[in-house]
């Protein structure tokens, strides 16, 4: 047993993980449209920069979540 | 040219896949870790699947600005970032960044590929012999004289940088819990922005920079140097992708490993002495120098200065070459995992104790 005594995040990690799931999905499901998209450049610059920003936030958050969860916490108290 | 556009994107297939997420999730570790220093074996190792050069440099750089910001914003929580340092360092660096790449071109332009292959390799050699020098040589000081586990002394340089009041110029920074002129971050920043453009690595110049010259502890200046690396990625993604060149498709698949990496990373930083960081990084720096250093007469070869090489012998340098830098990263990679492992051990049998 934890001495910690702190509840694991399980249902937040799994939900992140599935969403961060659906938006891989999506991204290798319709590389097409994807593809031309990025490939316009000008203006449409923004949209692989919005992506980046969606998928970090999303899948960072399911990442830390995921090391939480298998037990692999940062060291309790600092220096 | 639209179509042209669009030859700039490769097939991807589950083994590619596969391949780009391991190399995401080593190069993720070691910026965790020392805040950067993932980027030399995943642009190559896009190449290497067939992307071309500029795609890969370009998706490897919109990978690179969400990575940092989420190893960033972990080791903040853990505190030991400092963003305002971050974020001056990052602007600067912007500008180094268009001026390196600005020199790129110019090279590129007056002595072809091959005379900026060799450039960008006598940077690399250069930069890490010297810098990579210095740690290594910080390093051993500290095991010769026992003091790995003392909080890091000041350098000679840094105590005189703090010393220094140029009036109208002065910032406080945290991680100091000093002032400095910023007169002193803006070329720092700027060395790292120009490395950045040559070698894609330009933390090899800031963390050192903000350690030595600074005299930001090893634990700050590689977490700091995550917040410059977000604000220079930034900037580089979007000039990239207004030309259509980033291939998102690869920068989140990249990510996806990386994220998983730079988590691990950061929470190793929190087991280990401060000490263990220069450890990785002048190991990581060194081996990666002979691994630049054997390709440079592949190019001088090239470039007609010395005698053909040959197609085995050039085959031989290149293969050897790019094995020394995954075996660089790979070092990198199980020094800071088994110090978290034993760290995690420790952790355990100390909350054992308690209970």
């Amino acid at each position: 047993m934890k001495s910690t005594g702190r509840k694991k995040p399980y249902l937040k990690v799994a939900f992140l993980g599935m969403v961060a799931a659906v938006l891989y999905a999506l991204l290798l499901l319709k590389q097409d449209i994807v593809l031309e998209y990025i490939s316009r450049g000008g203006m449409f610059a923004i949209l692989p920069i919005i992506t980046a920003f969606l998928f970090s936030f999303v899948h960072g958050s399911f990442t830390g979540g995921f090391w939480t969860v298998v037990g692999i916490e940062a060291k309790k108290e600092r220096r | 040219m639209h179509d042209v556009a669009m030859s700039n994107f490769v097939n991807l297939d589950t083994l590619n896949i596969a391949y780009l997420f391991i190399l995401g999730f080593v190069g993720g570790l070691v910026s965790g870790f020392i805040g950067s220093g993932g980027a030399f074996v995943l642009t190559p190792g896009m190449m290497s699947i067939g992307v071309p050069a500029l795609v890969a440099v370009a998706s490897n750089m919109c990978h690179k600005f969400p990575k940092a910001l989420v190893g960033a914003i972990k080791r903040y929580r853990y505190g030991q970032v400092d963003v305002k340092l971050g974020v001056i360092m990052g602007i600067s660096a912007e500008a180094g960044v268009l001026i390196g790449a600005g020199l790129q071109n110019k090279i590129k332009v007056a002595f072809g590929d091959a005379g900026s292959n060799l450039y960008v390799s006598v940077a690399f050699v250069l930069v890490l012999a010297v810098v990579g020098g210095i740690i290594l040589k910080d390093v051993l000081k500290s095991l010769k004289a026992g003091t790995t586990n003392d909080e890091e002394t000041l350098t000679k340089l840094a105590k005189w940088v703090q010393s220094i009041n140029i009036p109208g110029t002065m910032v406080y920074f945290k991680s100091l819990n000093a002032r400095i002129s910023i007169l002193f971050t803006i070329p720092v920043g700027f060395a790292t922005g120009i490395l950045a453009a040559t070698i894609a690595v330009g933390g090899f110049i800031g963390v050192p920079g903000m350690m030595y010259v600074f005299g930001v502890s090893g634990l700050m200046a590689s977490a700091s140097e995550l917040v410059t690396a977000f604000v220079m990625g930034l900037g580089g993604s979007f000039k990239y992708a207004m030309h259509g060149l980033v291939d998102i498709r690869l920068s989140m698949i990249i990510l996806a490993g990386s994220l998983f990496g730079i988590q691990l990373g950061a929470i190793g930083t929190t087991y280990v002495k401060p000490f263990m960081i220069k450890v990785v990084m002048a190991t990581i720096m060194i081996v990666v120098m002979f691994s630049r250093a054997l390709m440079v007469p592949v190019y001088l070869s090239q470039l007609k200065v010395i005698g053909e090489l040959g197609d085995t012998m050039t085959k031989v340098l290149k293969n050897t070459s790019f094995a020394i830098m995954a075996f660089a990263l790979l070092i990198g990679a199980f020094i800071i995992l088994k110090a978290l492992w034993s760290g995690l051990v420790t952790e355990r049998k100390l909350a054992l104790k308690k209970v």
